[in-house]
């Protein structure tokens, strides 16, 4: 049967735990993912479910005892072979809100140089019945050697400057809470789009909806290929659609979104940028620069933010920002994403209803 | 005396100019004669059938890594020769980059002591340019020679520091050995993993420019000249860098240089992608240094290989364990086990109509030879041709044969191929060292 979810009430009549994570409910025309590595895979079906699924998670979220049973009996193991806060505890929320046992490991990479592999991990990790591994990663494709050895679901949490699609999600969710359908809206992202996963995911995820993408930054900080030109004809298809920008205020001009990325400081001492001072007075987005945006436009930040470097403090503070509103939503979307890679929801179910 | 009796084959000897139907006969080691019937004047001989068959002098291979010593989980001399014995080559010039590496001659007499006891094939080592690889002081060249190295390299770490090279190429000239440079830039390809572009791009990956192997072949091309030198360039691998090597070889620089199967025949969209753009993978197979290029590069490199403008086919052969591979992409070794694909992927280019099938074979033949004079070098009179007198070194080939390539079963310890499972036209069917089969296939034994 199917009920609303609940933090309160947990009746025997309710579809057994043990039995739905055994034979996931999957149909071909719905939710068929067993891994979250990137959004390129994501029709734009697939990241409706999760957005439409995500309201009902930030419902439960908001609840004054955020906790349900969905995922009961359901383990995430949270591999970080990377530092993360925010991330993490993001996941770790999510799956503790919808009552699954949540492990955080924060493994090294030095692991690998004694002779623990990547591999030898994840299969450990399944061997003990994880039902997902969360992976973190500095080195991109990790997660996908990951998901090659083991039928766990492997969600990427960010690998090296390849993608984090959970972030990609979020943001998608957060745009589309404020400003309705993203069909033909003109997102724009500035900074360090070469080395950012986060953009890397995110313009897969807008160019699923339908956004039109502007990428701004340095020459040095943006990368090749991005242009269609830059790629043989056969190829068109193999990067999404974006435009390529590097005068701040040009791609500003109209936008709906605007999202500054973080500037690591390694980009100076990697000799791609002058100095912050330069990067700031050239890339950072100001109150003036978003007075040429839509006067209803959005402002984001995937976070960590450096205020007064890619983003001047008095707006990202402001009446625009929704960078609040990213961390809280992050939440709701893993918990969205962790249930539907359970196989415990129905997709005919994913306008709200689900099972517990 | 011991005499083998090749029969019938359509013998291509491109140093001759040979290409026709004849019997090839080998005594005591050596060419005998070449020509129509001749087989059947020999009465006590082992023969092999090689009608419907290419005969071939054996191939020269300028760039193997057998790995030993020092990394014997990887290849061995007697794996590594096996797995050139399957591939036709009956000559591989060693590469340096072992521990300890071949700066010494102690380190290089070995090599020989232990290619004398287990080599299935010829090996001609090839020395350090410095010493322990370590790019700081120069590896003594004159003790190297005296050993017996037919060249100079320091392997994969190309020699960064320019007056260094300068001088490593002014010393060479005193010893008439070729300087071997692997040509990337440390500087300009530091923490990459593949091809930079699209592809590097699209995986989230660190890019090596194509311009990091072109900004190190105009500076050595720019020191061989000042020198007089010989530089030879290793595993050419994008279209600048041809157009450099073309340019200065018109102005007579004594310039030359090799081209690996996988550099003419696979792409960087090998690494990400197997049938659509969809769906990405992190193919460590393809994982190789300099590393596969783009459609563009491809053309050059086989306009280039089929003008002479690269001497040489060179395998690059780069064995590595599967645990070396089956690792995140970034901490994967590079390098391909190529010497057993060899002839079945550069066939491609013959099947393609981009190369007659007696240039390939100049090319994996007497082009290396001349390349590096190594014939003189090793003292091999003949080397790399079917001239009666020259040492028996024979390939049969079927440039008809259609194979699948299965990694698990190579004589190479190293099963790391972007190829397993593809099929390849063109296979080796048997391979003669000496006047000694080293190689052959069961349908060859058969008959």
């Amino acid at each position: 049967m199917t009920t609303e979810l609940s933090s309160d009430v947990t009746t025997e009549e309710s579809a057994p735990v043990e039995g739905a994570a055994a034979e996931p409910q999957l149909t071909d025309q719905g939710w068929t993912h067993r891994d979250m590595l990137d959004l390129d895979t994501c029709s734009r079906s697939d990241i409706e479910a999760v957005l439409t699924l995500a309201d009902r998670m930030r419902e439960i979220l908001d609840r004054r005892i955020p906790r349900v049973p969905a995922l009961r009996g359901y383990t995430v193991v949270n591999l970080f072979y990377e530092p993360s806060t925010r991330t993490r505890v993001s996941f770790e929320l999510a799956g503790k809100v919808l009552g699954a046992d949540v492990i955080s490991v924060s493994a090294s990479t030095s692991s690998v140089v004694k002779g623990e592999s990547l591999i030898d991990t994840v299969r450990t990790l399944r061997a003990m019945r994880a039902d997902a591994v969360v992976m973190r990663h500095s080195m991109a494709g990790a997660p996908y050697l990951a998901a090659q050895h083991t039928d766990a679901s492997i969600i990427n949490a960010g690998d090296g400057a390849h993608a984090h699609p959970t972030q990609a999600l979020l943001d998608l969710y957060t745009m589309r809470r404020a400003v309705g359908d993203l069909t033909g809206k003109k997102v724009v992202m500035v900074g360090d789009i070469a080395h950012s996963r986060v953009a890397r995911s995110d313009l897969w995820g807008l160019a699923a909806m339908g956004a039109k993408v502007v990428v701004c930054g340095p020459p040095t900080l943006l990368p090749l290929g991005m242009r269609a030109g830059d790629r043989p004809g056969h190829a068109e298809s193999a990067l999404p659609p974006v435009s390529i920008e590097t005068e701040i205020d040009a791609a500003i001009e109209g936008a709906d979104v605007v999202m500054a990325l973080r500037l690591q400081s390694e980009r100076q001492e990697g000799g791609l940028l002058p100095s912050m001072h330069e990067y700031a007075t050239h890339y950072q987005v100001t109150a003036e620069r978003l007075a040429r945006a839509n006067p209803d436009h959005l402002l984001m930040h995937p976070g960590p933010k450096n205020e007064g470097i890619e983003i001047a403090g008095d707006v990202a503070g402001g009446s625009h920002s929704i960078i609040e509103d990213q961390v809280t939503n992050g939440v709701a979307v893993r918990m969205a994403l962790l249930y539907l890679l359970s196989g415990r929801v129905d997709p005919a179910d994913t306008d709200g209803e689900v099972r517990s | 005396m011991s005499t083998l009796a090749i029969h019938n084959g359509r013998v291509i000897d491109p140093a001759l100019g040979q290409d026709g139907i004849a019997d090839v006969v080998i005594v005591d080691g050596r060419i005998a004669r070449v020509g129509p019937n001749e087989g059947d004047m020999v009465i006590e001989a082992d023969r092999i059938d090689a009608t419907g068959l290419v005969v071939a002098p054996g191939f020269v291979d300028l760039h193997t890594h057998l790995r030993e010593p020092g990394a014997e989980h990887q290849e061995t001399i007697a794996s590594g020769t096996a797995a050139a014995a399957r591939g036709g080559f009956t000559t591989v010039c060693a590469m340096p980059g072992t521990e300890p590496p071949l700066d010494s001659r102690a380190a290089v007499e070995s090599v020989l002591r232990e290619a004398e006891a287990s080599a299935a094939v010829r090996v001609l080592p090839v020395g350090c340019i410095t010493s322990n690889r370590a790019g700081e002081l120069l590896a003594p060249a004159g003790e190297l020679a005296g050993a017996g190295v037919v060249a100079l390299t320091d392997d994969g770490q190309a020699v960064a520091d320019p007056n260094l090279m300068r001088h490593a190429l002014q010393y060479s000239t005193r010893f008439g050995l070729p300087v071997a440079q692997h040509p990337e830039d440390p500087a300009l390809v530091r923490g990459g993993q593949m091809h930079e572009g699209w592809v590097a791009t699209r995986l989230g990956l660190r890019g090596r420019p194509a311009s990091g192997e072109a900004t190190m072949v105009a500076r050595d091309i720019a020191l061989a000249e000042l020198t007089g030198a010989h530089l030879h360039v290793c595993a050419v691998s994008t279209a600048g860098s041809v157009a450099l090597i073309r340019a200065a070889r018109e102005r007579g620089a004594h310039i030359t240089a090799s081209v690996t199967p996988h550099h003419l025949t696979l792409t960087h969209e090998r690494v990400a992608f197997s049938e659509s753009y969809d769906q990405i993978h992190y193919d460590s197979s393809a994982k190789v240094f300099p590393p596969l290029r783009e459609e563009s590069d491809l053309e050059a490199l086989s306009d280039a290989l089929r003008d002479g403008v690269i001497d040489a086919i060179a395998t690059n052969h780069a064995p590595v364990s599967d645990m070396e591979k089956e690792i995140e992409f970034d901490l994967a070794a590079p390098g391909i086990s190529g010497l057993e694909t060899a002839f079945g992927l550069a066939m491609r280019l013959v099947t393609d109509g981009q190369l007659s099938l007696n240039t390939l074979i100049e090319r994996l033949t007497i082009g290396p030879v001349r390349a590096w004079s190594l014939d003189r070098q090793s003292g091999l009179e003949g080397l790399g041709t079917l001239a009666p007198g020259a040492v028996g070194d024979v390939a049969l080939v079927d440039p008809a044969s259609e194979w699948t390539v299965e990694p698990e079963s190579f004589a190479s310890l190293g099963h790391n191929t972007p190829l397993a499972g593809e099929r390849l036209q063109g296979r080796v069917v048997a391979t003669v060292v000496d006047g000694q089969v080293v190689h052959e296939t069961a349908a060859v034994a058969a008959l």
